[in-house]
């Protein structure tokens, strides 16, 4: 599926990480997992309610990008993004009191788990329409330009939004322009229910970056260092002035598209083959190759544990918004 | 001094840009060619390409990126080059722009300006023609202006463009050059969300903005003189938020009112307007509320029904003299 060269690069980046950035991505990878677990437990027990989109599965893609960025890059997101908005730094907290639909939540709780935003983190926001970002991703990238400033954004889209024609106005703009936006397509081949085959002509994703003329690499979604080395690649060339890159990471969701779909129209057996690639594994057996201990990253899993514990506990004991309050926010002087 | 009102735009655009580097300028059309009614002309010369961009036809993809360049900060002004075109931008508007402070907890605003040239009576047929304010008068986060005069074009662009929400800007297109007017010098604001009397009159209100404003002055001269009737106009100005307090008050003086549009007559505007003047001053009213709008079709090239279609200076001489004889 990727070319020799994205294998090759992952190869290298595992001897050039050190063991706490190794053990940190773990980590992060450990915590959208159970995250997004406790999210669909919580769910079931009408704790969280609404639309929600869960990110198991696809950990390596976030994780593996947005440790490739400087802190103070930006980050554009979908409505599946608990794991970028967590990767980026947001604390588990306010990100479950969001899904709450708590006052204390990272929107406040008037967005949910489709509209996690962070300003602070440069964290730029999910966007529940799909392809919604692309076009603000592009005028991010035009304000650092303005001002000339050194930092990149990095806009993350699903296969869905392929055939929107905000993907292509995007693409053709950020290249005309050399924007220093890094595109990340998760293809994890469904949009919503229908088969990638079914509603997109070209199958390598990746493909959609020739004609617009800026470079396009596919990388393996469920390997999170061939994502980080395949980022830090395009990161460099976004900097740099050289403009766009588009990187189709191929991955797969452990669950539905929602809560509230099943997933039958997938079968049993493909479930099956790409659980065998859960990307938390995987890099748990390379970290133990690494002579990294087995008792280290059990250590990391109880951490993880406790804290989404915490964050569980502070969702459920933050107030809810004050209804005196529904309006405020809609101008800047309501 | 003497300017049209699309001078007195052209020169609000100067004057902010000069007076604020993140204000920059965003449109196809609007840097090289001036823009298709040379609303831009001469920013290019005087602020370059940085700020004064050619973009692609993508109207989507301009307001989309305006969302993203004002939520960091800067202050773009793009132009739809005719406000037929903002629906290829409607998601980014209602969507994005519009829900940005909100969705967020108030984090960040997002001061947009979005440029519309509106507006028939120029044989445009039926995609250079409408006027859309409608469709984004009811959604929260958006403030939508439509200035009728070359002074509050020019008052109400600078105040939009200080404005830190966003906010829509119908520019008539048919008054680009037909009206001129004096106006000071200088800096002055028109603030958004305040009405204007633009006559003062005792027996009749006339409630209108835009295109249609100069139909009810001239209206309201010829009822006075031919009637005797003392008709007072008020010019909306800023269709998001309305000014209840402007409209109920000249609603509850001369106790008849008459609300002109150009835009279609069901779902216009005006229905809200009515509604509002229904619900709070109802006793005070002499009359029932009449409206003179489009007709509810679609803008026909063929100059006699176009004329057939769109209100005018007649038909609200004829809806005042149906109300004053009521």
């Amino acid at each position: 599926m990727a070319l020799e060269r994205e294998k090759h690069l992952a190869e290298r980046s595992l001897l050039t990480l050190t063991e706490t950035e190794l053990q940190d991505m773990y980590r992060m990878m450990v915590l959208i997992r159970r995250f997004e677990d406790k999210v669909a437990e919580m769910y079931m027990r009408g704790k969280i309610t609404g639309f929600c989109h869960l990110y198991a599965g696809e950990e390596a893609v976030a994780v593996g990008a947005i440790r490739a960025l400087y802190d103070k890059d930006y980050v554009v997101s979908t409505y599946r993004e608990h794991g970028h908005c967590l990767a980026k730094g947001a604390s588990p907290k306010r990100v479950m009191a969001e899904l709450f639909g708590k006052a204390t939540g990272v929107s406040r709780g008037r967005g949910g788990s489709m509209h996690l935003f962070d300003a602070e983190l440069r964290f730029m926001g999910g966007y529940a329409i799909v392809g919604g970002g692309l076009p603000l991703a592009a005028g991010l990238g035009l304000s650092i330009q303005y001002k000339e400033e050194p930092e990149i954004v990095c806009c993350f889209f699903g296969d869905g939004a392929i055939p929107q024609g905000a993907f292509h106005e995007t693409l053709n703009l950020a290249s005309l322009w050399k924007l220093p936006v890094v595109f990340i397509c998760e293809n994890n081949f469904y949009g919503m229910g229908t088969l990638t085959q079914r509603a997109i002509c070209q199958q390598e994703l990746y493909r959609f970056a020739q004609p617009y003329n800026i470079p396009g690499v596919r990388v393996d979604g469920m390997d999170v260092l061939e994502v980080y080395a395949a980022t830090v690649e395009a990161a460099a060339h976004a900097r740099e002035g050289h403009g766009p890159y588009l990187i189709e990471a191929v991955t797969y969701r452990f669950r539905g598209h929602s809560m509230s779909d099943p997933a039958e129209y997938r079968s049993k057996r493909e479930e099956r083959i790409w659980q065998e690639r859960d990307p938390i594994k995987r890099f748990r057996r390379r970290l133990i190759e690494r002579r990294i201990s087995a008792a280290t990253l059990d250590q990391i899993d109880r951490e993880v544990d406790a804290e989404i514990e915490e964050a569980v506990r502070f969702a459920d004991e933050s107030p809810d918004p004050d209804v005196s309050e529904v309006t405020k926010y809609v101008y800047v002087d309501a | 001094m003497e300017v049209t009102y699309v001078k007195a735009i052209n020169m609000a655009l100067f004057e902010e840009m000069r007076r604020d580097e993140n204000v920059f300028v965003m449109g196809e059309d609007v840097a090289e060619l001036g823009g298709a009614f040379k609303v831009t002309e001469g920013l290019l010369e005087e602020f370059g390409p940085d700020r004064v961009i050619d973009t692609p036809i993508a109207e989507s993809l301009i307001v989309g990126a305006g969302v993203g360049a004002a939520v960091m900060g800067l202050r773009p002004v793009v132009e739809m080059q005719f406000a037929d075109f903002i629906s290829c931008a409607f998601d980014q508007i209602v969507n994005m722009a519009a829900t940005f402070r909100y969705r967020h907890g108030g984090q960040v605003s997002c001061p947009l300006v979005i440029r519309a040239p509106a507006g028939a009576g120029v044989h445009g047929a039926l995609f250079h023609s409408q006027n859309p304010e409608a469709w984004f008068t009811r959604v929260p986060g958006l403030k939508v202006v439509a200035p009728a005069t070359a002074y509050d074009a020019k008052g109400l662009l600078k105040s939009a463009i200080r404005d830190d929400d966003p906010v829509i800007y119908f520019e008539h297109k048919r008054l680009y050059r037909s009206i001129k007017e004096d106006i000071p010098e200088g800096d002055f604001l028109v603030p958004i969300g305040i009405a204007e009397t633009k006559r003062e009159g005792r027996d009749l209100s006339v409630i209108t903005y835009g295109g249609c404003l100069h139909y009810a002055l001239d209206a309201a001269r010829i009822v006075e003189k031919e009637d005797g009737l003392s008709v007072e106009v008020l010019d909306l100005r800023t269709l998001l938020p309305l000014d209840r307090e402007a409209i109920l008050a000249t609603a509850k003086k001369t106790g008849k009112v008459v609300i002109a549009h150009e835009d279609r007559l069901t779902g216009g505007i005006g229905g809200e307007v009515a509604a509002i003047i229904a619900e709070h001053a109802f006793d005070y009213l002499d009359g029932p509320i009449v409206r003179v709008g489009m007709a509810d079709t679609h803008n026909p090239f063929s100059p006699p029904l176009e004329e057939f279609v769109l209100p005018n200076t007649d038909k609200i001489v004829a809806a005042i003299r149906r109300l004053a004889a009521y």
